[in-house]
């Protein structure tokens, strides 16, 4: 790739909105990530009877399984919004970025 | 590649000489054998093996005819699409050990397996979001490529290398030793030490002449058995307790000698809950996955940053569900596998302790639901699991000597393609031999630090450098070496100085370093050592490579100048 294309896409308003966007996305979901799972370990270490306790009464089921199982499609869920976000409005930025420096 | 052909005729008769030599061992012991003394061939397994093996050597035939160029060996020309890439992702992953030992250790330890199936998941989003799509814009074919983008080839590469070997290799061990006792103690016919050889021999076959294309079709077909596996067992589970967790869990609660304390319990039972072990332990398996050598090779076989972020919502979903369905196979395992005279060494003792090892829980509970038939299916599948794991492993670590050490390192750059695959080969029939034999020398030895290490190493060292590579501009050749090597072999010496191997391997009495994951004191010192060693770097090399950082990222960000897929 030459040094012009790269000084062109650098300067082009697009990639600089490009690269605050999904950054701010990436960072984003990547802190709740964190918090959503070291939450739960949090639990673990400092407060196991809350996820020790049933879920009620009658129940032996403990409330750290729906927890835990909550915390697996959490991630699997914003892996998704990640990825329907990049399809639908990153894609076309980078398609138009690249086309703009090799005119 | 006509050399090669001619090789790879010569070496597919040995390929099935190999399989029918297994048919043969086993019919050879099982008549040779005394009565009574050893159990009846398990035929079903046997002949689901043997299919199995056959298909993927017709499959390795296919692959071999199709790799010509190092693009090919290392990256199946990066014609994966994101869909299989996802597969195939899951299918280097979910190893036997997370299949067969999250069975178990809720078999045991019951809620307590759950904090693992947690934390082997929550490593995906953490790829996705912040290295897939990098990763596939700025390297070739290791991670290596994208740690050293912008710094000197030769340290970086060095230490990545290293980073990356000792997480193979040892990763390897784990792998072949669970293999051998597995095959071993399902076909009691094959010793541990043929078992292994038989593994061995199959892997250097697949990677050696198909490379990445046969290492992903292996992968995939692996993770659509132990998908489609896992959910007949849950299902079955789930059938028997009429579909109602509450029964489920009550029934477990009822069969287990420890009862309601399997669902109080955040460590194992018996220990003491320690808050900044279970810290520790969160962040290793979280930032461990996320630099696993194996793992993050799998980036570069799709054709473009798109796909790789595609292939990673794939594979989270294949992952969580399956882990999901360990955690009902465990508790399944409770209800039916635990106090059966069948499977149980000796009911009146201990109703949990199985006959032929603690990871045999899955596997048992497949017989109780489906017999014979379903227990050979899932033998066939745990033995595709562990072909399939090792086989990634395998390409990895060849791809680190070769591709960063062999041609970059020693040949700096001047090595053709053909010597670098060529190289590669070599590395891979090493490797596969060395697995062979650690696997055999570590067949009695307590392996149980292998997941603490290897994810040790993957947290501190290779995850933390490559994420800093790609987004800090400040990172220079010192502080990505120095950094490294605090990961590598920070862990390296707080596991030997900690409980696991201090205490338990070396029987050394009271551990210096009172943990067993170390990533809570490594990876934070990492972060430091390069943060410092980098902002006193003054050389003018260091300001280079910052002043190189505003071109790696239009790269890292766009995908301009990447890599492309092969024209053919």
């Amino acid at each position: 790739m030459s040094q012009l294309s790269v000084s062109r896409i650098e300067n082009n308003p697009k990639y600089r909105e490009l690269v605050r966007a999904r950054d701010t996305l990436a960072w984003t979901l990547t802190v709740l990530v964190l918090i959503i799972y070291f939450g739960f370990i949090l639990l673990v270490a400092f407060a196991p009877g809350f996820l020790t306790q049933p879920i009620s009464a009658t129940s032996v089921v403990p409330v750290g399984i729906p927890v835990g199982v909550g915390v697996i499609l959490a991630s699997v869920i914003l892996t998704g919004i990640y990825v329907r976000r990049a399809n639908n409005t990153f894609d076309p930025l980078i398609r138009e970025i690249i086309q703009e420096a090799s005119k | 590649m006509t050399s090669a052909n001619a090789v790879l005729k010569t070496v597919f008769p040995a390929g099935a000489v190999l399989a029918a030599q297994l048919a043969f061992v086993t019919l050879a012991a099982a008549q040779a054998s005394p009565p009574n003394t050893t159990p009846p061939v398990n035929w079903h397994a046997v002949v689901m093996f043997i299919i199995f093996v056959a298909i993927t050597l017709i499959i390795t035939y296919w692959a071999a005819r199709r790799t010509k160029t190092a693009t090919d060996f290392y990256a199946a020309g990066r014609g994966i699409t994101g869909f299989q890439n996802g597969l195939a992702i899951a299918g280097d992953y979910m190893s036997a050990a997370s299949f067969l030992g999250i069975a178990s250790l809720v078999y045991f330890n019951g809620f307590y397996g759950l904090i693992y199936s947690v934390g082997w998941l929550v490593g995906w989003p953490v790829i996705l979001f912040l290295i897939a799509e990098r990763l596939r814009n700025l390297g070739k074919f290791t991670y290596a490529d994208v740690a050293s983008f912008r710094l000197r080839q030769g340290p970086v590469r060095t230490m990545a290398a290293i980073g990356s070997i000792v997480v193979v290799i040892w990763y390897l061990i784990g792998q072949a030793v669970g293999a051998g006792q597995l095959l071993h103690t399902l076909v009691p016919q094959i010793s541990y030490n043929v078992s292994i050889v038989i593994i061995g021999a199959l892997i250097i076959i697949y990677v050696t002449f198909g490379g990445m294309k046969a290492t992903t079709w292996v992968q995939i077909i692996k993770a659509a058995l132990l998908l489609g596996g896992a959910t007949l067992i849950a299902l079955g589970v789930l059938v028997h307790s009429g579909f109602s967790f509450e029964k489920l869990f009550s029934e477990a609660v009822a069969a287990h000698p420890k009862h309601q304390e399997i669902m109080q319990s955040v460590a194992p039972l018996g220990a003491k809950p320690n808050a900044i072990e279970s810290i520790s332990l969160g962040m290793t398996l979280m930032f461990g996955t996320a630099g696993l050598p194996h793992i993050l090779m799998r980036f570069f076989t799709v054709p473009d940053a798109k796909a790789a972020r595609k292939s990673v919502l794939y594979g989270t979903c294949f992952i969580g569900y399956f882990y999901i369905l360990t955690f009902i196979i465990g508790f399944g395992a409770i209800v039916l596998v635990a106090g059966r005279p069948e499977y149980v060494v000796d009911v009146t003792k201990n109703v949990l302790n199985l006959k032929g090892g603690t990871s045999m829980a899955a596997v048992y509970l497949s017989h109780a639901i489906g017999g014979d038939l379903f227990l050979g299916f899932i033998s066939a599948v745990a033995f595709a699991t562990i072909l399939a794991v090792v086989s990634g492993l395998t390409l990895a670590g060849a791809s680190a000597l070769s591709h960063d050490i062999y041609a970059n390192v020693i040949m700096k750059g001047k090595s053709t393609e053909a010597q670098e695959v060529w190289v590669s080969k070599l590395c891979v029939i090493g490797l596969g031999i060395l697995a062979v034999i650690l696997g055999i020398l570590f067949e009695k030895q307590n392996v149980a630090y292998i997941v603490a290490l290897t994810f040790s190493v993957a947290a501190c060292a290779n995850f933390p450098i490559l994420v800093l590579a790609v987004f800090w501009r400040g990172l220079t050749t010192r502080g990505a070496v120095l950094g490294g090597y605090t990961g590598i072999f920070g862990s390296i010496i707080l596991l030997i100085i900690g409980p696991t191997v201090w205490t338990k391997v070396l029987n050394m009495g009271p551990a210096i370093f009172p943990y067993d994951f170390p990533t809570f004191v490594v990876l934070p010192a990492v972060l430091i050592v390069a943060w410092i060693a980098s902002v006193t770097d003054r050389s003018a090399q260091a300001d280079k490579e910052r002043a190189a950082f505003e071109a790696q990222m239009v790269r890292s960000e766009t995908g301009f100048g990447a890599e492309a897929a092969a024209a053919h």
